[in-house]
């Protein structure tokens, strides 16, 4: 095997796709489902700076847009958790109904959009209140949360009953359900809002949705030979701006997927550590990082030459996983 | 356009068939509840009713429990007049295939959610009957890779004097077979229900001798009727465990089970029905689930165009267990991970790692398709 050679190679590349960096690096926050904290990675040096404790079952993170604060689902203790990004302590924790999972934030910044794992409910929460603004009663197991770029329109995923909801962005009003594959779990829309990309976990496939008239336009399946179709699982799912290239996480089958975002076809497999659920993007769309479940870490893919340069161990249980936006 | 959905609404009635369960005879922490697995079915009924408000159809459940020395049969029939085609079942093997064979005409299917036979999924096999209870030979097979993993290969089996005492251990000598374990000896359990017997008692000396010596690792009991399994542990001479229809358990559903989303299937069930949740209400859950999905499907709850769906390669489970079911065509029995439980942990799951198969994985639990004996028609 030439197992150090390539290692040399990946570990060489590595570091001239860090130096190609631009001035600054990025934070990439992971949240640690079973060890209650979250790990901050380094975007240049590639590896954790900090773990910071927080509340109980940590799942959903994001960045605000001005990059100041990180929010956290701690399902557990029935809040999301407003973290200071500059000191890495907690600010507040926010009413978010019960047993929050993912959520999605309004680009202005306010307000967060959260499911209700428990509750089959979407929340909208003002946070500059910490007022529930609406609750939007969905599917069972409501998971996936995402905002149409123009901010008309909510989706979210319920995982139980296998479908996408299309919600009034403004009046929160439902206005259709999209039944897709089973165990729907993570919803994108395309840059320019014409495609939804939604994964189903069990149904072993994504479907990209025409958010106008709410049709499936396509179903992409993956086959990796080998592997058993119960092994390949789609979680995680992030597209790049130039609406060209989709990644999709492949779950058990400790993969992850290069879509072509326009033809739909499956390029390339890249090998990632075991049960990979999230994926973040650098904002230069030059890094793709992957949370690893079950090997408790998180691997780093090198967008341009589609390698996975680096794998770098975290907490227990890595699930989810935002970069910030500066 | 939500009113033309309200028009269009698809009613789905599903019978659910079983005997009415008698109280315990004595006090039983854990006694049957008188609901097991008609609150499983419930519970899938309203979660098929979410996906049915957006899709325009309505699930509704049906169920006659029957008393003791009533005809299961009788109480089906009646509800077939009425006309519903799906029915899910509790019902022990006899009846069961009375029932199949009673519905066949009207193009019923019927989906068992508790009777472990393997006859049933073998000679007398029904095309018009669905299984979702794992089979005896599913989990003396998961029990079999269980102790080939650990290198625990010599057993001593315990049989008890019940008819399906006598068929698990039926069961786990054709695993022992199948995967090249050793029974070393067998023994007759023939002290009675000790497990049952309260504390104060006196326990009989030849209980605990009756395991003494033999070159065994482990002693598999086959205790059906949880007489005497639950006796034996820590009562031997030497320090052997004890797994099989007690101890380690393989099983569909344990209500310890969290992994895989397991927990909020748990914690819906809790909430639902006020108590934990059990392999059969599980089982009974499974079928109402996997009715749903093929209706949605269809848009249609013809049980033909349902088991054809069912049969055919587009139907996956999420049950929870990490693989999706699915059912084998070639005697409708659902494919499934099992849990190795013990009562208040999930020690692993079977298939274990390594079982391979061309197919699925699954397929090394119980009877795979060179081996069966059933022929549907």
């Amino acid at each position: 095997m030439r197992g150090s050679g390539i290692w040399g190679a990946l570990a060489l590349s590595g570091l001239w796709a860090v130096s190609a960096l631009p001035a600054g690096a990025y934070q990439i926050y992971v949240t640690n489902e079973k060890s209650n904290s979250v790990s901050v990675i380094d975007s240049e040096k590639l590896t954790v700076v900090k773990t910071v404790k927080v509340g109980r079952r940590p799942r959903g993170v994001l960045v605000s847009p001005d990059g100041k604060n990180l929010y956290i689902c701690a399902s557990d203790e029935n809040g999301v958790e407003v973290i200071d990004t500059s000191t890495m302590k907690l600010l507040r924790t926010l009413d978010s109904g019960k047993d929050p999972e993912q959520f999605t934030m309004n680009p202005s910044g306010n307000p967060l959009y959260i499911s209700n794992e428990d509750n089959s409910e979407v929340t909208v929460l003002d946070v500059e209140k910490n007022q529930i603004v609406a609750r939007v009663p969905v599917g069972v197991e409501p998971e996936g949360m995402a905002l149409s770029p123009d901010g008309n329109v909510l989706v979210n995923t319920s995982e139980t009953t296998s479908m996408a909801h299309f919600i009034d962005a403004h009046t929160f009003k439902l206005i259709d359900s999209v039944l897709v594959d089973k165990r729907p779990r993570v919803a994108v829309f395309s840059k320019d809002g014409s495609r939804l990309w939604v994964s189903s976990e069990v149904g072993g496939a994504v479907a990209v949705i025409d958010p106008k008239t709410h049709k499936i336009i396509k179903k992409i399946k993956f086959e990796i030979p080998g592997l058993t179709r119960e092994e390949i699982q789609p979680v995680g799912i992030r597209l790049t701006s130039d609406g060209k290239t989709a990644f999709v996480a492949l779950g058990p089958a400790n993969r992850v997927a290069v879509v072509d975002a326009e033809t739909f076809e499956v390029r390339k497999f890249l090998l990632v550590g075991q049960r990979v659920w999230h994926l973040a993007l650098t904002p230069d769309e030059k890094l793709l990082f992957t949370t690893n479940g079950n090997s408790n870490d998180v691997s780093v893919i090198d967008v341009a030459s589609l390698k996975v340069i680096k794998s770098i161990p975290v907490g227990q249980s890595p699930l989810g996983v935002a970069s910030s936006p500066n | 356009m939500e009113e033309a959905r309200a028009q269009e609404k698809l009613k789905i009635d599903i019978g659910y068939i079983a005997y009415a369960k008698p109280p315990p005879p004595l006090y039983d922490p854990e006694a049957v509840p008188r609901d097991e697995g008609v609150k499983g079915a419930a519970l899938a009924i309203s979660e098929n009713n979410t996906t049915g408000a957006f899709t325009g159809q309505s699930f509704e459940l049906t169920d006659a429990l029957v008393a003791p020395g009533e005809s299961p049969v009788e109480a089906a029939r009646k509800l077939a007049d009425k006309g519903l085609r799906l029915f899910i079942a509790d019902l022990p093997a006899a009846e069961l295939l009375q029932l199949a064979d009673a519905l066949r005409p009207s193009g019923a299917l019927v989906f068992n959610a508790s009777a472990p036979d393997d006859r049933l999924r073998g000679p007398d096999c029904r095309a018009n009957l669905f299984h979702i209870a794992p089979s005896r030979a599913m989990l003396t097979d998961g029990l079999a890779q269980f102790l080939l993993v650990r290198r625990w290969p010599r057993t001593l089996l315990v049989v008890g004097p019940g008819e399906a005492d006598a068929a698990y251990a039926a069961a786990f000598r054709a695993s022992a077979r199948k995967f090249g374990l050793k029974i070393v000896a067998e023994k007759p359990w023939t002290y009675g229900p000790l497990a049952r017997a309260r504390g104060d008692n006196i326990t009989e000396a030849e209980a605990l001798n009756f395991a003494r010596g033999g070159d065994y690792d482990v002693i598999v009991v086959a205790d059906e009727a949880a007489d005497f399994g639950d006796f034996i542990l820590y009562r031997t001479a030497d320090p052997k465990l004890v797994m099989g229809t007690q101890g380690l358990v393989t099983t569909s559903w344990s209500p310890v089970h969290i992994a895989w989303g397991a927990e909020q299937l748990q914690s819906r069930f809790q909430r639902f029905a006020g108590r934990v949740m059990r392999p059969v209400d599980y089982q009974a859950w499974m079928a109402a689930r996997a009715i749903g999905d093929a209706a949605q499907n269809q848009k249609s709850a013809d049980p033909a165009g349902v088991r054809a769906f069912l049969d055919g390669p587009d139907f996956n489970l999420a049950n929870y267990k990490g693989s999706p079911g699915s059912f084998r065509p070639w005697d409708q029995q659902l494919r499934q991970v099992l849990l190795y439980a013990q009562p208040k942990s999930i020690v692993g799951v079977a298939p274990q790692p390594g079982f391979l198969h061309q197919r699925s994985v699954l397929d090394t639990l119980g009877a795979d398709l060179p081996e069966t004996s059933c022929h549907l028609n």
